[in-house]
């Protein structure tokens, strides 16, 4: 059975390791943070300039100042730090940020991604993504398999605008993990009952190993 | 020569000209310079180029002066929150640059910093390299972005004493640090303007060499977002 938006969550969780500064993105990705193992630190990085983000707060308690890069209301922890904008995107860029976890529209076999443009139709923008692909340590991608209609995301190449070049190094999906390698996506791991015949027939990409 | 002045209309007069450039602090609605922009709306001051992270909602923010028609262009990484803009930009109107937020920010710094450009890795091989100078360095390709001049920066702090020095409140300091420094004026607006020896030097954020002119005021601080957690 593929698994839903918090089992995609509870196993991207498993690519945390203590100590690990981590920047999740929005949707599916901001989920792995109700998955983090007890007794181990991970420091979640917002990058409109705070490392050490905390859950929402109680209603009462929201503060017009403290939000997280989705504009939603948070809160701090013991350990917190704030910064401005251009120091959070130069650790981002600097490689100091181990992994971030994102979304995804498309993948490609060699890790290109596109996530933040339809020509034509949804014109929002890239905010931190571009950056974050560039310049933190591991991008994991969390992604429905397939897309509402049915299309594989895991392509040949992608055919929308990219947000990086070969960036990408490993997907989670409903239909299990996959890692970006040499020749394609090699198959890591399959959710519970879901068959290799049903990856190959709802991926482009192609899979290796 | 005093930097308090005792409204935003007071704080920009003289400063604003058509077809001026403009940074802008602030991430989506958190940390914005309300005043300024609202005394920028009722200036009238028209074809404004605005380097601002968002863009605001359609009646709060820089949404103000979509609604208005006063900007003619702006240069920002996420405008997602704000249907009058996508209405402004596909039929034309409006202009839009779109910058990776991270390439924004030291767009900002740079100008500020006197750097007119820099070389970045972020945008490699998409459609935000195109018509920018390459070049490798240690094997790997980066783009050159230019540091942002602007005529005028207008940004929102937490408190600051009169001489400039200012301190930023939690995640509301994002893109208003970088933007202070970028303009060849600043216009600073603050909830509380306290005496020289009441802010710690040590705690300083911003210090008030690129502070220009301060106002203190009362501010909406909407919350684009609420998000809450239930009580155990």
């Amino acid at each position: 059975m593929p698994w839903d938006r918090n089992q995609m969550a509870a196993r991207a969780a498993q690519e945390l390791e203590d100590g690990m500064y981590v920047n999740l993105g929005i949707g599916i990705p901001t989920l792995v943070a109700n998955h983090i193992p007890d007794g181990m630190t991970v420091t979640l990085q917002s990058e409109n300039g705070m490392l050490g983000m905390g859950p929402f707060p109680y209603a009462g308690e929201e503060d017009p100042d403290l939000i997280n890069a989705g504009k939603q209301t948070i809160t701090e922890l013991p350990h917190t730090a704030y910064f401005d904008s251009a120091t959070s995107f130069g650790m981002i860029r600097g490689g100091k940020i181990a992994m971030a976890i994102l979304g995804a529209m498309e993948v490609a076999e060699n890790g290109d991604l596109a996530n933040w443009m339809i020509p034509g139709k949804l014109v929002k923008g890239m905010g931190g993504a571009m950056d974050l692909v560039a310049g933190v340590g591991r991008v994991v991608v969390i992604t429905d398999h397939n897309n509402k209609k049915g299309d594989a995301k895991l392509l040949k190449e992608c055919t929308l605008p990219l947000t990086g070049k070969s960036v990408v190094d490993r997907v989670i999906t409903d239909l299990g993990v996959f890692d970006v390698v040499e020749g394609g996506l090699k198959v890591v791991e399959l959710a519970p009952e879901v068959t290799m015949d049903m990856v190959r027939e709802r991926t482009e990409a192609a899979l290796v190993g | 020569m005093s930097k308090v002045y005792e409204s935003a209309a007071a704080a920009l007069d003289g400063v604003l000209f058509d077809g001026m450039m403009i940074a802008a602090g602030g991430f989506g609605l958190c940390g914005i310079p309300e005043l300024s922009i609202q005394a920028i709306r009722d200036a009238g001051t028209k074809d404004l180029t605005i380097y601002s992270n968002n863009a605001g909602v359609d009646d709060f923010g820089l949404g103000l002066l979509l609604q208005t028609k006063q900007i003619k262009k702006m240069c920002s990484s996420y405008v997602g929150e704000n249907d009058l803009f996508m209405q402004q930009y596909l039929s034309g109107e409006l202009e839009l640059e779109f910058n990776p937020q991270g390439t924004l920010a030291e767009r900002m710094r740079a100008g500020g910093a006197g750097i007119p450009g820099f070389y970045t890795k972020t945008g490699v091989g998409t459609v935000i390299a195109e018509g920018k100078d390459v070049k490798s360095f240690n094997g790997e390709d980066y783009i050159m972005e230019e540091g942002i001049f602007a005529d005028l920066a207008i940004v929102k702090a937490w408190k600051a004493d009169t001489t400039g020095n200012a301190i930023f409140r939690k995640t509301a300091r994002n893109f208003n640090q970088p933007a202070a420094t970028c303009g060849k004026v600043c216009v600073m607006e603050v909830e509380e303007i306290v005496q020289p020896g009441e802010l710690d030097p040590d705690a300083i954020h911003i210090p008030g060499i690129y502070v220009h002119r301060l106002v203190q005021g009362t501010f909406e601080k909407r919350i684009e977002q609420r998000t809450v957690r239930e009580r155990a």
